[in-house]
């Protein structure tokens, strides 16, 4: 059952990015080209997503434990340290040069194979070079 | 150029919400990618492999919906070059600051998390620099 719920949920957020054109890097860039060919989809997709997945807080917050597992694992750490800001920015910069971040990279990856998976090779090994250099 | 898609765009987003709520509701967790992928790496799935399945639905489904309908978004990606670095970066920056678009931009500010506030507002805003100085300073692309 966990496993379906899983499938579906997946199926959700790929569906989402495909429908809302966050698959094609051309248009995050140009939604971050605000001095050129700016393109305002993104912020509909936050503004879509945030307030939806924003009940569903609300209603796990209401509740002793969630629907299908026996703990909530939802980050509680408040502090706003210099890794956040430090990581955040060099992503930002990631994200800006290749108009792709990780999820978007994921439901593209059988469509375009040639190109999606360098990004997803460079992108595992910039996450184990951070366990080489942080752990 | 593409072309601004408000009605496609937040119909996407809202369906993205859907995931990022039920999640919540069902699972107690959040879908960060950066998250389920380094998981998903360390071997730690979670209960009943939920990260591998989460990854499965993700991978397959555009695909299929692409063999259904094709995307009216089209695929114009960057050269192999900015993908690389793009993607170490994206890959590096992500462990550090311990989330992304998803994790960060979507559950986090669902949440209203002053850390994933405070991270939003700092990715968007490199982003845009980046974007500013590949094609407005430079001028092209890398």
């Amino acid at each position: 059952m966990t496993q379906v719920i899983a499938l579906i949920l997946g199926a959700l957020f790929g569906g989402g990015l495909y429908l809302a054109g966050m698959t094609n890097p051309s248009k995050i860039v140009n939604f971050l080209d605000i001095a050129g060919t700016w393109d305002p989809s993104l912020i509909f997709v936050m503004g879509g997503g945030i307030p939806v997945a924003a009940i569903g807080f609300l209603i796990l917050k209401k509740r002793d434990k969630p629907m299908v597992f026996d703990d909530i694992q939802v980050p509680s750490y408040g502090v706003i340290d210099k890794p956040l800001i430090l990581g955040s920015a060099i992503f930002g910069i990631g994200w800006g040069i290749s108009g792709l971040c990780p999820g978007p990279a994921f439901a593209s990856v059988l469509m375009e194979p040639a190109v999606i998976i360098p990004y997803l090779i460079a992108l595992v090994l910039g996450s184990l070079a951070y366990e080489r250099i942080h752990r | 150029m593409t072309e601004f898609t408000p009605i496609l765009s937040l119909s996407g987003g809202v369906l993205i919400g859907l995931s990022a709520a039920a999640a919540f509701v069902l699972f107690g967790r959040i879908i960060g990618m950066t998250g389920i992928l380094a998981r998903t790496l360390d071997f730690d799935f979670g209960e009943g492999s939920w990260r591998p399945f989460f990854l499965i639905g993700l991978v397959v489904t555009p695909l299929v919906l692409s063999m259904i309908a094709p995307s009216p978004h089209g695929f114009e990606p960057m050269g192999l070059i900015p993908m690389i670095i793009g993607g170490f970066l994206v890959g590096y920056g992500s462990r550090v600051g311990s989330g992304c678009t998803s994790g960060h931009g979507i559950c986090g500010i669902s949440r209203l998390s002053k850390r994933s506030i405070a991270a939003t507002c700092t990715f968007m805003t490199t982003a845009v620099i980046t974007v500013f100085i590949i094609r407005h300073v430079i001028g092209g692309s890398l």
